[in-house]
C-alpha cells in the first residue's frame, strides 16, 4: 500500500492503495466517482474511458502509480452540471437505452472533439470504435456527437 | 370518452396511507442530486398529497408519478408515467418521475419482460391518471358546491367556467386526498390525448450524461464489503473442494467460503435457473482486492451426475433433465443432425403434406443453424444485500422482483413482509437479470458476513456463467405445384435443450398442407429468455427461407409475402393463426413505400424481413454494399405496427437499438465450448457489433393506429437477422445458413 496524490477533476485527492490498482477501481471504490464503469477490464469495452491530460484512456489499465501528476477528468468534472457541448448533444438526440455505456462514449467523444472539432463520419467511427454500447444506440451516438461539433463550432 | 370500471386494477387506487385532512410529507431524495437556483428553491413544495399508489400532487401543482416497472433502457421509467400524466391532464414540465418501489399490493405487474410494460400497464396507468382527476375533480365540486360533470380540467387547473371559478391541482390536492376512490371512471378519448402520441426525453438523461449514480452496482453502504464468485470452469462439473490458504492471506480479504443457491430438494421456479448451484466466494474490502485473491484461489472440480428434477411454471409442473457430460460445441451440431433426421413431435398439421410434397412439382429445402448468445449485458450482473435476522434489503438491477422476492423468502425462511426490494436502472437485461440468482447469492453472502454486501461478477464470470440463448436448427421444405403456387410447407425444428417453433405463426394458414414438427436435445448448458426467445432464431429460418422461396417461383420477396397473406385475409387455412393478416400486410406495404422498394440505387444490396411476435408487427428493408469482403450497411428502413405509440423518439431508439442488436448477432454472435469450457469469456474474444458496423442511416416508421399500445423491445430484433442475410445474398451470391454469418475473427479492426 502507498499514499498516492491525485489530480482529479481540478481537485486533489489523496488515496492509500496498493501500486497495481488500477484507476478504475480508485475512482470508483475508494473515491466514489462511480459514473466511470466497469465493463470488462481488458481495455475492449470503453466503458471505464476518462482523460489523462486531454487523451481518452481506458481507467481500467492505468495502475494508479503510473499517474503522477498528470491530470484526470471523470465524466462527473467533465462540466459543473453537464454543460458540456457533448453532454447537451446527447441529451438533445437522447442518446441512452440503458445508459450504463454512455459515460464512456461521452468521454471518448468530448476528447475526439477537443483534437478535431470537425470529425468526419470516419473519423468518428475510429474514434469511437473502442467503445460498445450494447443496446444499439451507435446512430444517436454518432449524430450527437455531429450535433456538438456544430454546437462547438457556432459558439 | 370510454368508461372504465376501476376495480380492474382496483388493488392499485386503494390509499394505504391514512391521509385525513392533513396528507403527509414525503422525501425529497429527487433533489438531492440537482443543483438548485434559488428561485428554484423558493418554489419547492411544502407538503405532497397522495392521491393514489401511483402519484402525489404538491401543493405548488407538482406531481410526483412513480413508474412502476423496471428500467432497462426501453424508456418505460419516461413512457409510463406519461400515461398516467395525460389521463390526470397535468403538464409534464411538472412531473417528476420516480422508480417505484416493489409493491405487490399497489401495483399489478413490476416485469421487464416479453415487451409487457406498456400493453399490460395501459389500462391500470390511465385509470390511475384518470381516478386521481375524478378526485380532484370531485373535491372542487364540495367546496365549490357545484356539480362536478361541469368542471373541466386542463394542465393541472379545475375550472368551472359557469362560477368563473379555478383552482389548481395543488391548491385542491389536500381535499383531493380525502375523497373516495371513484368506482367507475371516464377516460380520455385517444383523439384528447395530449401528452400520449408528443416525444418527451428521457427523464434519467441528465443524471446519465453527468455520471450520477443510478445502477445497481453503484450502491455503496457505510461498512459495505465486497464478494465475486468463482464457478467451476466448465459446465459438466462442480465444485469438489476450495484451497483457499493463499487467497485468505491476500490483503483487505475478509473470508473465503462456498454457499448454495439453492437448498437441496426445493422445488425450483421458473426463473430459478443456476448452472453452478454451489459456487466459491471471496469477500474483501475492495474490488481490486477481492479480483486478486480470485486468482490465488484453487478449486477442485468433479463431475456432475446426470438428474431430473422436478421445476415448477407457474403452477405448471416439469421435469427438467441435466444430463453429464462435457459438451461441445462440435458434438452439439453432430448430435442436432442426427436427430433432425431422425424423430420429431408434430405440432400441426394441416391437409395432406405428404401427398403434397410427392406431387409437388419441385421442393425447395434449405437447413439454418444459430449457435448459443450470452446476454453480455454492459453492466456485469450484481447486487446489494443487507440481511439481518429481522429483515433482509436488497438493491439492484432486476426483471422479475416480484418472483424473485418469493425465491428469496423461500431460501432464507424470511416472511416477504420483511424482504425489501429496490429496483436501480439496469446496465442491460435482455432476459438475462430474469434469472435473479445472484440477488440470493448476494443475499447469503451478507447474511453469512453480517455485514452490507456489494456482490458483482467479473465480465468472464457473467459470460461464462450458462442462462445463454439456445444453440437451435431448422429444416423448412417448401413444394411449389407447375404454376409456381406454394402448395405444401414443412418445417422441423429444435434446439439444445429448446425448441423455437411456432407452429401457428405465418405462414401456417398461408398454405393448404403444411406441417410443423419439432424436436429437443438435452443439455448441462443452462439456457434462459434472450431478446425475443426463440422468435431470434426462428424468424431468421423462416424469413430467409420465404426470400428463397419467393427467387425460387420467380416472385418479388414482398409481394411473394403479400400473396400468402392475402390467402390468410381471405381465405386462411386452420383455425388457429397467430396473426392479424391485415396487420401483418400493413408493415410490407409500409416498408415497401417508405424504402422506395421499387427503385433501389445501383451498387446497393437489398433485402426484406418481416415477423409477427409479442404482439407487434416489424417489416425491414436493409439496404448495403458489399466492401473488402464485408457488408457496409448503408441504411435500414424499418416500418412497425404496435399500435398506439406512446413517445415516438424513445420508440424509435427502442426499435433502432433492436435493429443493431440483431444485425451484431446475427454477424458475429456465438459463444462455443469445447469439454464444457467456453471459447469465449471476455470482449476480447466475443465479437460485439461496433460503431463503423452499425447501419449509417435508421428509419423507422409505425403504422398510425388506436388500437392499444404493445410492446417494442423485441420485435425489431427478429427480422433484421434475415433481412441482412437477404441482402448479404444478393451482394454475394451466397445463401447463409449458419449463424453468425462473418465467421472472421477479427476483433477491433
Amino acid at each position: 500500500m502507498s499514499k498516492f496524490s491525485l489530480k482529479i477533476n481540478g481537485n486533489t485527492q489523496v488515496v492509500d492503495v496498493d501500486d497495481n490498482t488500477p484507476m478504475l477501481w480508485v475512482l470508483r471504490d475508494h473515491l466514489k466517482l462511480v459514473g466511470t464503469k466497469y465493463g470488462c477490464g481488458i481495455a475492449q469495452c470503453g466503458a471505464c474511458t476518462v482523460h489523462l491530460g486531454d487523451n481518452a484512456v481506458r481507467s481500467c489499465q492505468i495502475p494508479v502509480s503510473s499517474v503522477g501528476d498528470q491530470e484526470i477528468t471523470t465524466i462527473e468534472g467533465l462540466s459543473e452540471n453537464g454543460e458540456h457541448p457533448v453532454q447537451q448533444a446527447w441529451l438533445e438526440v437522447d442518446v441512452p437505452q440503458c445508459g450504463y455505456c454512455q459515460a464512456g462514449q461521452i468521454m471518448s467523444a468530448s476528447a475526439l472533439l477537443k483534437r478535431n472539432p470537425s470529425p468526419s463520419d470516419a473519423e468518428i467511427e475510429a474514434a469511437m470504435n473502442g467503445n460498445i454500447c450494447r443496446c444499439g444506440t451507435y446512430t444517436r451516438i454518432k449524430k450527437a456527437i455531429k450535433t456538438a461539433a456544430t454546437a462547438t463550432e457556432n459558439a | 370518452m370510454t368508461t372504465a370500471k376501476t376495480k380492474i386494477g382496483r388493488r392499485s387506487f386503494i390509499k394505504r396511507s391514512s391521509l385525513a385532512g392533513g396528507g403527509i410529507m414525503l422525501s425529497f431524495n429527487w433533489l438531492a442530486s440537482c443543483k438548485m437556483s434559488p428561485e428554484e428553491v423558493s418554489q419547492l413544495p411544502e407538503e405532497w398529497f397522495k392521491i393514489n399508489g401511483y402519484l402525489k400532487i404538491a401543493d405548488n401543482g407538482q406531481v410526483t408519478i412513480l413508474s412502476p416497472n423496471p428500467e432497462g433502457g426501453q424508456n418505460i421509467k419516461t413512457s409510463m408515467p406519461m400515461i398516467v400524466a395525460d389521463e390526470l391532464d397535468v403538464d409534464w414540465k411538472n412531473v417528476i418521475v420516480e422508480q417505484a418501489p416493489l409493491d405487490t399490493n399497489a401495483f399489478s405487474f413490476q416485469f421487464l419482460g416479453g415487451s409487457q410494460s406498456i400493453r399490460r400497464g395501459w389500462e391500470g396507468l390511465r385509470m390511475a391518471g384518470a381516478s386521481a382527476k375524478a378526485m380532484l375533480i370531485a373535491a372542487a365540486a364540495k367546496e365549490w358546491r357545484v356539480p362536478s360533470d361541469e368542471i373541466s380540467t386542463s394542465a393541472g387547473i379545475l375550472q368551472h367556467k359557469a362560477s368563473d371559478r379555478s383552482a389548481t391541482y395543488g391548491e385542491m390536492a389536500s381535499a383531493a386526498a380525502t375523497m373516495k376512490v371513484p368506482e367507475e371512471i371516464q377516460l380520455k378519448d385517444i383523439k384528447d390525448f395530449t401528452i400520449i402520441g408528443t416525444s418527451q426525453k428521457n427523464v434519467d438523461g441528465h443524471k446519465i450524461v453527468t455520471g450520477q449514480p443510478l445502477f445497481g452496482v453503484d450502491t455503496f453502504r457505510e461498512g459495505m464489503l465486497t464478494a465475486m464468485i468463482v464457478h467451476p470452469p466448465a459446465f459438466g462439473l462442480k465444485l469438489k473442494s476450495i484451497d483457499d490458504s493463499e487467497a485468505k492471506k491476500m490483503p483487505g480479504i475478509k473470508d473465503v467460503f462456498t454457499i448454495k443457491v439453492f437448498n437441496d430438494g426445493y422445488e425450483k421456479a421458473f426463473f430459478d435457473t443456476r448452472t453452478f448451484n454451489e459456487v466459491a466466494v471471496i469477500v474483501g474490502n475492495s474490488t481490486w482486492e477481492v479480483m486478486q485473491a480470485k486468482k490465488a484461489l484453487k478449486i477442485e472440480c468433479e463431475p456432475i451426475e446426470s438428474s431430473t428434477e422436478s421445476r415448477d411454471r407457474f403452477g405448471r409442473k416439469w421435469e427438467e433433465h441435466t444430463p453429464s457430460g462435457l459438451e461441445s460445441t462440435t458434438n452439439h451440431y453432430a448430435q442436432m443432425e442426427a436427430l433432425a433426421s431422425n424423430t420429431a413431435t408434430v405440432k400441426r398439421k394441416d391437409g395432406n403434406p405428404e401427398a403434397a410434397f410427392k406431387n409437388a412439382e419441385r421442393v425447395i429445402e434449405a437447413t439454418y443453424t444459430a449457435p448459443f448468445l450470452a446476454h453480455n449485458c454492459m453492466e456485469p450482473m450484481n447486487f446489494f444485500a443487507d440481511v439481518t435476522d429481522e429483515k433482509a434489503e436488497l438493491i439492484g438491477p432486476l426483471q422479475k422482483p416480484e418472483l424473485t422476492e418469493q425465491t428469496l423468502s423461500a431460501r432464507l425462511g424470511m416472511p416477504i413482509e420483511n424482504i425489501d426490494i429496490q429496483m436501480t436502472r439496469l446496465g442491460g437485461g435482455y432476459g438475462r437479470r430474469s434469472y435473479a440468482h445472484w440477488l440470493v447469492e448476494a443475499a447469503l453472502i451478507s447474511q453469512k458476513m453480517k455485514a452490507p454486501v456489494k456482490l458483482v461478477y467479473s465480465r468472464e464470470d457473467d459470460m461464462t456463467d450458462g442462462i445463454y440463448r439456445p444453440s437451435y436448427r431448422a429444416t423448412y421444405r417448401a413444394g411449389v405445384d407447375k404454376d409456381n403456387k406454394l402448395v405444401a410447407f414443412h418445417v422441423r425444428t429444435g434446439g439444445i435443450p429448446q425448441s423455437p417453433l411456432h407452429q401457428n405463426r405465418f405462414p401456417a394458414g398461408t398454405v393448404e398442407n403444411y406441417l410443423a414438427e419439432d424436436w429437443t436435445i438435452d443439455s448441462n448448458l443452462t439456457v434462459g429468455s434472450f431478446r425475443a426467445p426463440s422468435s431470434n432464431f426462428i424468424a431468421c429460418a423462416e424469413q430467409s427461407f420465404l426470400d428463397e422461396v419467393a427467387e425460387a417461383v420467380g416472385k418479388d420477396p414482398i409481394d411473394f409475402r403479400l400473396e400468402l397473406l392475402e390467402r390468410a385475409k381471405n381465405n386462411p387455412v386452420g383455425e388457429e393463426n397467430d396473426y392479424d393478416p391485415e396487420r401483418y400486410a400493413g408493415v410490407l406495404k409500409l416498408v415497401k413505400e417508405k424504402s422506395g422498394w421499387e427503385n433501389k440505387e445501383d451498387g446497393v444490396s437489398r433485402g426484406v424481413a418481416a415477423y409477427f411476435c409479442h404482439n407487434s408487427y416489424a417489416a425491414q428493408v436493409l439496404d448495403l454494399k458489399w466492401e473488402n469482403n464485408k457488408p457496409i450497411i448503408d441504411k435500414v428502413t424499418c416500418a412497425v405496427d404496435c399500435g398506439i405509440v406512446v413517445n415516438p423518439d424513445a420508440a424509435t431508439n427502442l426499435a433502432e437499438g433492436g435493429i443493431v442488436d440483431g444485425i451484431g448477432n446475427a454477424l458475429y454472435g456465438e459463444i462455443t465450448f469445447r469439454d464444457g469450457v467456453p471459447d469465449q469469456n471476455n470482449f476480447d474474444t466475443y465479437r460485439m457489433i461496433r460503431m463503423r458496423e452499425a447501419p449509417k442511416k435508421i428509419d423507422v416508421h409505425f403504422v398510425e393506429s388506436d388500437v392499444s399500445p404493445t410492446g417494442l423491445g423485441e420485435p425489431t430484433f427478429p427480422p433484421i437477422f434475415a433481412a441482412i442475410a437477404n441482402a448479404m445474398y444478393k451482394a454475394t451470391g451466397k445463401r447463409h445458413y449458419r449463424q453468425p454469418f462473418l465467421k472472421d475473427r477479427e476483433l477491433l479492426g
